[in-house]
């Protein structure tokens, strides 16, 4: 068992002809993910990568019963893309997409409430069973099939916490990069209410940054609802206030939205928190051994 | 992107708002010419910066005459502002806003922000204005009035009306307020803001509603469909560097502390960040190469790093995913001879290849005798950029 996606999920990519979609689609196909096609509008007939490529993405579920999509088309595409998606009756949608503007973005949230889809992103590295499927821009081969369920916020940080639960020979569940955007698909609660049902997922690192208060909020979750071991790491202790630290979200506004505040509320609801981002897989084991 | 009060009063008035009569100068000569076309016998002079906390630095001021309007504005395009919000060598002065005064009757708050947790619009208004609605949060919390927009059915009167009668408005003034909440809101959607923030929303001795200081902040991300607005940058106010490094698109940000860093991604550039604090140094930047890091910009963000002389030791994280660490390596040396680096630089390699590129660095290291290090794990780069920084120039 894993989350979201495994060695069923049959793939597409949106934007599949570019160079983007195509560098990372031969990337998933070599890791070994049921890639099944592609949507590139004007060029439907062709092949590429050895695969069919289609118009519209409704034409690609109905050829290739595809249920994830990868999008890489550019931001302003990106919400156009992610909507048809979900009208197609895609399940998992990735949208690795960075800089799509935010008033796109509440339109796209409002709009998907009526579907019934997971939107990961925008703005993120994707999502990854290791082993089974690779949806998005993450080095596969840092990843082991193994026990812990991660979710994060930021891409190279993502990276961080699997090489090093790969060392520690405990592998991952899956691993679900949400992004760092304001407005974004799935958050951590989300994610951890999947893994917490999750027969594979001994335990679990979430990982924050600075801004908003989805940590906060992940917290209380976890407090009420995950009796598995949870281990934590918030970016941005040393971000000076009101600075856009690169992710759109990441910015300490007024004195909210603070690391030691995230932090805080973490702890008290039994997460172990690593204090620096060398120490996630050691928090993990300590938070397994409690 | 900020804008200027001035630009964004000039947005205001194209959504058909009435904001005090205003001229701008860019010199103390234009004074005169100012305070006739204004009238009357007293002005308000602002200076024109991105930053909060104008009047308590000193930015804004009521002058009763043409010479103490001459003198101030000398005095303030003279020097760099600081205040509480900006950076400790402040921000340059080249524009200068000169109003009517009002007679005031009450001070009010209206903001439109993006509510992160609704995930919508929203709506923020108080009775308290003139001081920071954060402090006004704390002080007058029952005071706080919110609403947020459905996308779908957009600002609807009823949420206008709440926000007007919760503000102790009453007569032909709830009227004027529902329209003027309507209008920010249209202008918020229409701009593709992230911020518009009136502070304070005066009513006026004879009953007007009019916003009396404004802040717009436009998403960057909206940028390419808001060519006009994306014109009004002024780029003098961000930090020299901060400027560079936007042309560049590097993102970077200027910190205190005297080790430079280089990182891939946003998200380990903070942690690269925070790591260096925790072993016992300071960073002097945030800085993310991007997904790429190639042998160019890697290039552009040494030299961007060390224009900040402050800098004694460079700590440059990478976690190569897609990108090889051996390719990485060869841009990284490239870089250091092309720059002409004279402070250690300690680099961390993680990822595909990693091993083949801190075999390349260790053996440029040995040919070139430049202070490059290879560390083997985060906290050993860490550890080795602090003791560097502290060493000085060894």
């Amino acid at each position: 068992m894993s989350i979201l996606i495994d060695k069923n999920t049959r793939v597409i990519c949106q934007g599949f002809t570019g160079k983007q979609g195509s560098f990372h689609s031969e990337q998933s196909i070599a890791y070994g993910t049921q890639m099944v096609g592609g949507v590139t509008p004007s060029k439907g007939g062709q092949q590429h990568l050895g695969l069919p490529v289609f118009n519209t993405v409704q034409d690609a579920v109905r050829a290739t019963g595809a249920d994830a999509t990868m999008i890489y088309v550019p931001a302003v595409f990106a919400a156009d893309g992610i909507l048809e998606a979900a009208d197609a009756g895609i399940r998992v949608i990735a949208c690795i997409t960075e800089g799509i503007p935010v008033r796109d973005m509440i339109n796209v949230k409002a709009a998907i409430r009526a579907n019934d889809c997971y939107l990961i992103g925008p703005n993120c590295p994707g999502l990854i069973t290791p082993g089974e499927c690779k949806i998005g821009i993450m080095p596969g081969f840092i990843h082991r099939p193994g026990k812990i369920g991660i979710v994060s916020l930021s891409g190279t940080l993502t990276y961080e916490a699997v090489w090093q639960t790969t060392q520690l020979g405990l592998g991952q569940s899956t691993c679900v990069g949400i992004g760092g955007d304001p407005i974004k698909g799935m958050d951590f609660i989300d994610c951890l209410a999947m893994f917490e049902a999750d027969a594979q997922t001994e335990a679990i690192i979430l990982v924050g940054e600075i801004g908003g208060a989805a940590e906060e909020v992940a917290a209380e979750f976890i407090a009420a609802h995950v009796k598995k071991p949870v281990a934590a790491y918030i970016a941005g202790l040393t971000a000076p206030q009101g600075k856009r630290m690169g992710h759109a979200g990441a910015i300490i506004a007024g004195g909210s939205g603070r690391a030691e505040d995230k932090i805080a509320a973490l702890e008290k609801a039994g997460v172990v928190v690593a204090k620096s981002p060398a120490g996630m897989g050691q928090a993990v084991v300590k938070a397994m051994r409690r | 992107m900020n804008l200027h009060e001035y630009q964004a009063k000039a947005v205001l008035r194209d959504f058909g708002m009435v904001t005090p009569r205003g001229v701008t100068i860019n010199e103390p000569g234009q004074c005169v010419a100012a305070a006739a076309e204004l009238g009357g016998d007293a002005w308000v002079i602002k200076a024109q910066v991105h930053a909060g906390g104008r009047g308590k630095a000193g930015g804004v001021k009521l002058c009763r005459s043409i010479d103490e309007l001459a003198v101030t504005a000398q005095s303030l395009l003279s020097r760099r502002l600081v205040t509480y919000q900006n950076a400790p060598d402040g921000q340059p002065v080249s524009t200068l806003l000169i109003e009517e005064t009002l007679p005031i009757a009450r001070e009010l708050y209206l903001s439109i922000t993006v509510d992160r947790a609704a995930e919508r619009i929203g709506i923020v208004a108080s009775s308290a204005g003139g001081m920071e609605i954060e402090e006004a949060a704390r002080t007058t919390p029952d005071k706080i009035l919110r609403e947020t927009v459905n996308p779908v059915s957009d600002l609807m009167d009823y949420q206008a009306r709440k926000i007007a009668f919760g503000l102790a408005l009453s007569g032909d003034q709830i009227g004027a307020c529902v329209k003027l909440i309507k209008a920010c809101y249209r202008l918020f959607v229409e701009c593709d803001l992230s911020l518009l923030e009136i502070n304070p929303l005066v009513v006026t001795g004879d009953g007007r509603i009019v916003p009396l200081d404004c802040k717009m902040a436009v998403d960057d991300n909206a940028l390419y469909r808001q060519k006009a607005l994306a014109e009004l940058n002024d780029l003098s106010q961000l930090d020299s560097k901060e400027a560079e490094a936007h042309e560049h698109q590097v993102n970077y940000i200027a910190l205190n502390g005297n080790i430079g860093c280089m990182v891939n991604g946003a998200g380990l550039a903070m942690a690269t960040m925070d790591l260096i604090q925790i072993s016992g140094g300071k960073p002097a930047n945030f800085l993310d190469v991007g997904g790429g890091a190639t042998a160019d910009s890697v290039a552009e963000a040494f030299r961007i790093i060390l224009a900040d002389a402050n800098v004694k030791a460079v700590l440059i994280n990478i976690f190569g995913g897609i990108v090889r660490c051996d390719l990485i390596a060869d841009g990284i040396i490239q870089a250091v001879q092309q720059v002409g680096v004279k402070v250690p630089v300690i680099v961390r390699l993680e990822g595909t290849n990693a091993d083949l590129g801190r075999q390349r660095l260790a053996e440029f290291k040995d040919y070139s005798g430049l202070a490059i290090t290879a560390a083997n794990d985060l906290n050993e780069a860490a550890r080795i950029a602090v003791q560097s920084a502290q060493g000085g120039a060894k």
